[in-house]
């Protein structure tokens, strides 16, 4: 259930029973969450065997937030968010294959290889990029939100960060002028509590983020459990539905966890973080919760759910297979895409 | 040909430019109502409306941000920074967004986008309102950086940096707004990555841009009179630099002097030096010499900031110099 702000603790809250809602929706919020989490561990094989580089975050645990918040947009919309971008690549429709020859680092990546795990980018799907810098594309969906306004559409976009984000300056800014020009952007923190190890409440002078709306007028400030898909379906929902009608930001709190460590290099547990924190969260998976409820309901079989896993087990073989086998980008790629030679 | 301020060159091509364009917007700190803190936007409010001409509250990185945003979604943003000081606190936008989208996009999202404003030091305004950032910004791969120091220079790259599809930045001159100069009546345009050369002469090169412009102007002119002929190189864009139109300069004069309004520690005029270094070496009669600022912030007090700032006795004596005549 959404909650429209004041709770007072950080801490998520999860209930561990989930409701069950249309059969068929059901089935599609759990193949997609699914893949994430299927994709995502392979993504962890890959990087272990040395075939993707560099930085690389996983979404694992958060899935129920990309799934529940994507799946309320048309096709028109807009999505950003920052390098933790897997999982929202592939719910906006970004095809696997394409995801995965990024994270490889090859030609037929969705930013050509040039990205990487960090910076997916897909202009046919208006995905607007993982991005590196902590907070710096707040404005930019801001700026996206300007450009709606300024055309008349009704269009919106929905800008994915971290909790750590609302501790620094560009996001201010950008709510700010988001708030005073009236702009269609939703604003989603996902609330993982910690800003790689360090835990929100010792980062954040306000004990509950969705409250940094309050300094600007108009902007609804929500919570909302981020394990519970249809709660964040809900939520997700309603303030986009005020962004494309009224041209209204919100600042949406989900409260969720990440399941592996910040990046890869990351212990799991057993730092800023006890093993017992995250068995209690894992409880609260946001996958197996739904499939439980629905085989409880009866609104899915255990065979049904096999198939599924089979399905998806098979997209991302399949987009390991075509990663692996697509070329790199050849010498020349490197002086392309600089600057381009256009003018309008 | 009418004679204008560099002012009123800026601003013919911004009204042109948002004429001919309903794309293009120009965003800022006192752009509107306040006809822009230099008055460059003078008018623009009343003619294009408050959608095309948005005051912003004092958040450089917040708008230039949202202007880099709205680029990528289509829209062609002409960001004013009040002056280049305060674009220090956007200078992320510029770097990390800007100018790394084409390519960590893999050439998906081009970022069509102007960021404009005062450069460089005006009269006693100190150390944090006294800076020229041409070489900081010029070391960035994915954008352009072009530097007028006439009203004519002004009008035409400003219309062809809003144009451009690539981020542009234009570093103008506060000691330039009032400047005069010849504007043609008929629209024209300054192509990007070109030099134009000031003075034609055959003894000594001075490569130089911006407000140097006029600096080397005024010294090709005085040593004219003791038959000192300067080849004034003003290279108007800084990236990408016309390497083609120093290579020649310098093979026929085989001599340079570099003069730049910034620092000299990895200032503009090391890189120039290093390109004359390796493509002109066997043509050169004498060491290039650079003229730049002081290697101090600058300081209030009129006496030293004149002894901190290039100018054209520094550059005549720099002249002299290299060709061995004192
Ligand atoms: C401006 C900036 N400072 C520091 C970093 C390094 N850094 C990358 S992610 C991160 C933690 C961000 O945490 P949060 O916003 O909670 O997102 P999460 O990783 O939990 O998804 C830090 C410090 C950065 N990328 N950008
Ligand atoms: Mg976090």
């Amino acid at each position: 259930m959404a909650t429209t702000k004041k709770k007072t603790s950080i801490k998520c809250e999860p209930v561990a029973v989930r409701t069950v809602g249309d059969p068929a929706l059901d089935r599609e919020l759990l193949q997609s969450m699914l893949l994430q989490r299927r994709f995502e561990e392979k993504v962890g094989e890959a990087y272990a065997l040395g075939k993707i580089g560099g930085f690389c975050h996983l979404y694992i645990g958060q899935e129920a937030v990309s799934t529940g918040i994507i799946a309320q947009l048309r096709p028109d919309d807009y999505v950003i968010g920052t390098y933790r971008d897997h999982g929202q690549a592939l719910v906006r429709g970004v095809a696997p294959r394409a995801v995965m020859a990024e994270l490889f680092g090859r030609i037929d990546g969705c930013s050509r290889g040039k990205g990487g795990s960090m910076h997916m980018f897909d202009r046919h799907t208006n995905f607007l990029g993982g991005h590196g810098i902590v907070g710096s594309h707040v404005p930019l969906a801001a700026g996206v939100g300007f450009a709606i306004k300024y055309r008349g559409g009704d269009q919106v976009i929905v800008c994915f960060m971290g909790d750590s984000v609302v501790n620094i300056g560009a996001f201010h800014e950008a709510l700010n002028m988001a708030a005073l020009w009236k702009l269609p952007v939703l604003f989603v923190i996902e609330n993982n509590r910690y800003g790689m190890g360090t835990p929100v409440e010792k980062a954040a002078a306000v004990d509950d983020l969705s409250r940094r709306a309050d300094g600007y007028t108009g902007m609804d400030g929500i919570v909302v459990d981020g394990m519970d898909v249809h709660a964040v379906c809900e939520a997700a929902a309603r303030a986009i539905a005020r962004a494309r009608t009224e041209s209204r930001p919100s600042l949406l709190e989900v409260r969720t966890y990440r399941f592996r460590g910040h990046s890869m290099s990351d212990a799991v547990s057993g730092t800023y973080r006890s093993k017992d924190e995250l068995d209690e969260y894992q409880s609260y998976d946001p996958i197996f919760s739904l499939r439980d409820a629905m085989v409880l309901a009866s609104t899915m079989t255990v065979a049904e759910w096999e198939a599924l896993e089979a399905e998806v087990a098979a997209t991302v073989q399949d987009a390991w297979d075509f990663a692996d086998a697509s070329p790199e980008p050849p010498p020349a790629a490197l002086y392309e895409d600089v600057l381009v030679d256009t003018t309008s | 040909m009418p004679i204008i301020t560099y002012r009123e060159a800026l601003n013919q091509a911004l009204r042109e430019e948002m004429a001919r364009d309903d794309r293009v917007y120009i965003m800022g700190e006192e752009v509107g109502v306040y006809n822009g803190a230099y008055k460059v936007t003078k008018g623009l409010l009343e003619e294009f409306g408050e959608n095309r001409v948005v005051d912003s509250p004092i958040a450089e990185l917040g708008f230039a941000g949202i202007g880099v945003g709205s680029a990528m979604a289509g829209l062609r943003p002409v960001i004013e920074f009040m002056t280049w000081n305060f674009a220090l606190l956007a200078i992320d936008q510029v770097v990390n967004s800007a100018a790394k989208m084409l390519y960590m996009s893999g050439g998906q999202f081009n970022v069509p986008i102007v960021f404009r404003g005062p450069n460089g030091a005006a009269l006693q305004l100190g150390a944090q309102h006294s800076q020229a950032f041409e070489s900081w910004l010029a070391h960035i791969p994915g954008i352009k950086v072009v530097s007028p120091g006439t009203p004519y220079d002004a009008k035409g790259l400003l219309k062809s940096a809003i144009r451009d599809d690539n981020p542009v930045v234009v570093l103008e001159g506060e000691m330039l707004y009032n400047t005069k100069g010849e504007v043609p009546d008929h629209e024209y345009l300054i192509p990007l990555g070109k030099a134009d050369r000031k003075r034609t002469g055959t003894d000594c090169s001075i490569i130089t841009s911006g407000k140097m412009a006029l600096v080397a102007m005024q010294v090709a002119d005085l040593l004219a009179k003791e038959d000192i002929h300067i080849d004034v190189i003003d290279l108007l864009t800084i990236r990408p630099m016309d390497v083609e139109a120093i290579y020649e300069s310098v093979r026929k004069t085989q001599r340079a002097v570099v003069l730049e309004e910034g620092w000299e520690v990895c200032g503009i005029g090391a890189q120039v030096v290093d390109y004359i270094q390796r493509e002109c070496f066997d043509h050169l009669d004498a060491p290039v010499l650079r003229v730049h600022q002081a290697d101090v912030p600058m300081p209030y007090a009129k006496g030293l900031e004149k002894i901190a700032k290039p100018d054209v006795a520094k550059t005549i004596a720099a002249v002299k110099q290299v060709m061995y005549r004192t």
